[in-house]
């Protein structure tokens, strides 16, 4: 049991230093040459484009069932009026960052680590590194800097038809106006939710795709091991999320508030 | 010489780094992963424009031996020079600079498959070099002509027949037109005919375009073709023929057994070796 337990120590501590590692040579990568524009730009496309239609899905549906849950909370004390305040202040603070982050674990996380962990076992990344390329900078960089700069605006978008489909809900099913909707929802906002909004999924974006990447990365064992990759990037992404976004979001209260 | 090799061997520094030198020279390289022993001592020099054939069994340490060249791996122990370089201590980017020296035909191809065939071959010199854009297609135009894929250029690897993704693995090799080409396992896997076009895009290169070679094999028809045949070109053309002794002398053959280097010499020697696990693998 004992010696069970040292291997999974040593196991999890390898891992630990080897994503410590890639971090290391991503920063190294960041600040001097080559810069692959192109790769960075097809990945904007990839991550940012890409997902669109999924946070689109995401955002409005979670919008609009929180307005129909809250609807009837805020029945009991009549405040119905206040739903908007509410959708937003969920929205803009928690489940947008959250959700959107999930959505890219899934799907962007599981990509990079299944396209990274094919380039493993079919030789791809040694043929790189002997043609005279980094792979951190012509594959993992650019795909970092797609999911800081897309993940915020994902989330944005997020947070916004969120909004509109709790709005939606609002008015058709709770009979609640349009515009006492719209002037809750900006009652219902400070600046400081909206820092909290940003800065969450830009740390959440950087989490995700550096996980994808260490996992495809460090992909052995043929097909089985790429099907094992994308699996293991999806659940370690997803937990990652959610674990920094509770210690994130009681940094940012106390920096912030 | 045949022989067993003897465990002792010292490759001094100026050895490695003086005029008309050794272009490779392992030093008593040693290397293992947890408790599996890979190479134990392995140590060999190949001179400039020679080619060394590396045979053994599967397991014996062939293809780490290309990837210690590489410095895509670091040996436990012992001493690896490329090009005068001492590559078993290198740190990545340092090796950047001795990998522009060399070019490797991974096994399967290793091709990028999101890439077409030009930018496959092209990849080396449209990245990682400063090479007007047209005088990079030129150059595709060119090795693609001269491995006889030119019609392919704008194909998806996919789209390709597995030998011809081998010599489309050697067109991009060769791109940048390399001192050292390192083969591993070039033909396993292709049948008879097409193993013996991408043989002559091997020979073509050594002879034609004075590549040193290092090919890793276990298919022992290849190996024996590569280091008995010449190319030569007259009036444009160009032929594959039976090559001279001298020519046959340059072709250096190494078995590996178990982590050791159990055999070196020319295609001859290794003919009529005495050693029972040779005459084994020979049979």
């Amino acid at each position: 049991m004992l010696s069970v337990f040292n291997n999974w120590l040593k196991i999890a501590a390898l891992e630990v230093q080897e994503y410590v590692r890639l971090l290391n040579a991503l920063m190294r990568a960041g600040v001097s040459r080559p810069f692959y524009y192109h790769d960075a730009v097809e990945q904007l496309e990839v991550i940012g484009v890409g997902s669109l239609t999924v946070v689109l899905l995401t955002g409005f549906f979670t919008g609009a069932v929180l307005a129909l849950q809250s609807g009837q909370t805020l029945d009991q004390f009549g405040a119905r009026p206040f739903v908007g305040r509410l959708v937003s202040a969920s929205m803009v603070k928690e489940l947008g960052p959250v959700l959107t982050a999930l959505m890219l674990a899934g799907r962007v996380g599981s990509g990079i680590a299944a396209e990274l962990g094919s380039m493993v076992v079919t030789d791809q990344i040694n043929a790189l590194r002997a043609l005279g390329t980094d792979p951190v900078r012509k594959l993992v960089l650019p795909r970092v800097l797609a999911g800081l700069v897309m993940a915020p605006i994902l989330t944005v978008i997020a947070d916004f038809v969120g909004m509109m489909g709790g709005g939606v809900i609002a008015v058709t099913q709770l009979q609640v106006g349009w515009s006492v909707y719209r002037t809750s929802i900006l009652d219902g906002l400070y600046l400081q939710d909206a820092w909290m909004g940003i800065i969450k999924p830009f740390v959440l974006g950087f989490v995700i795709v550096t996980i994808g990447c260490h996992v495809g990365l460090r992909t052995s064992g043929g097909t089985q091991g790429v099907g094992r990759s994308t699996t293991q990037a999806v659940v370690a992404a997803s937990v990652a999320v959610l674990a920094v976004d509770f210690f994130l979001t009681r940094l940012l209260f106390s920096v912030l508030y | 010489m045949a022989s067993v090799i003897p465990d002792e061997r010292a490759v001094t520094r100026d050895e490695a780094l003086g005029p008309g030198s050794p272009v490779v020279v392992f030093d008593k390289v040693s290397l293992s992963f947890d408790e599996k022993v890979i190479l134990k001592s392995v140590s060999f020099t190949l001179i400039k424009g020679h080619t060394k054939i590396i045979l053994g069994g599967s397991g014996a340490g062939k293809s780490t031996i290309l990837k210690l060249i590489l410095g895509l791996w670091k040996p436990d122990g012992g001493v690896i020079w490329v090009n005068g370089e001492r590559v078993d201590q290198m740190s990545e980017l340092d090796l950047m600079k001795v990998r522009a020296d060399l070019g490797m035909v991974f096994q399967e191809g290793a091709l990028f498959d999101s890439l077409t065939v030009r930018e496959n071959v092209g990849y080396k010199l449209y990245e990682e070099t400063d090479q007007p854009l047209e005088e990079v297609h030129r150059r595709v135009e060119e090795v693609l002509g001269f491995i006889g894929l030119a019609e392919h250029i704008d194909k998806m690897p996919s789209e390709l027949s597995g030998g011809q993704r081998r010599r489309v693995a050697i067109a991009r090799a060769m791109a940048a037109k390399p001192q050292i080409l390192l083969y591993d396992e070039p033909t396993t896997g292709l049948d008879p005919i097409t193993a013996t076009t991408v043989d002559d895009e091997i020979i073509k290169l050594r002879d034609l375009e004075n590549a040193t070679s290092i090919v890793v094999t276990h298919q022992l028809r290849d190996a024996f073709y590569m280091a008995t045949h010449a190319a030569s070109r007259n009036n444009g053309r160009i032929t594959i023929q039976p090559a001279s002794a001298k020519k046959c002398d340059e072709a250096e053959f190494i078995m590996l057994c178990d982590g050791l280097v159990v055999f070196e010499g020319n295609a001859e020697e290794l003919r009529h070796a005495d050693d029972k696990y040779l005459k084994t693998f020979l049979s």
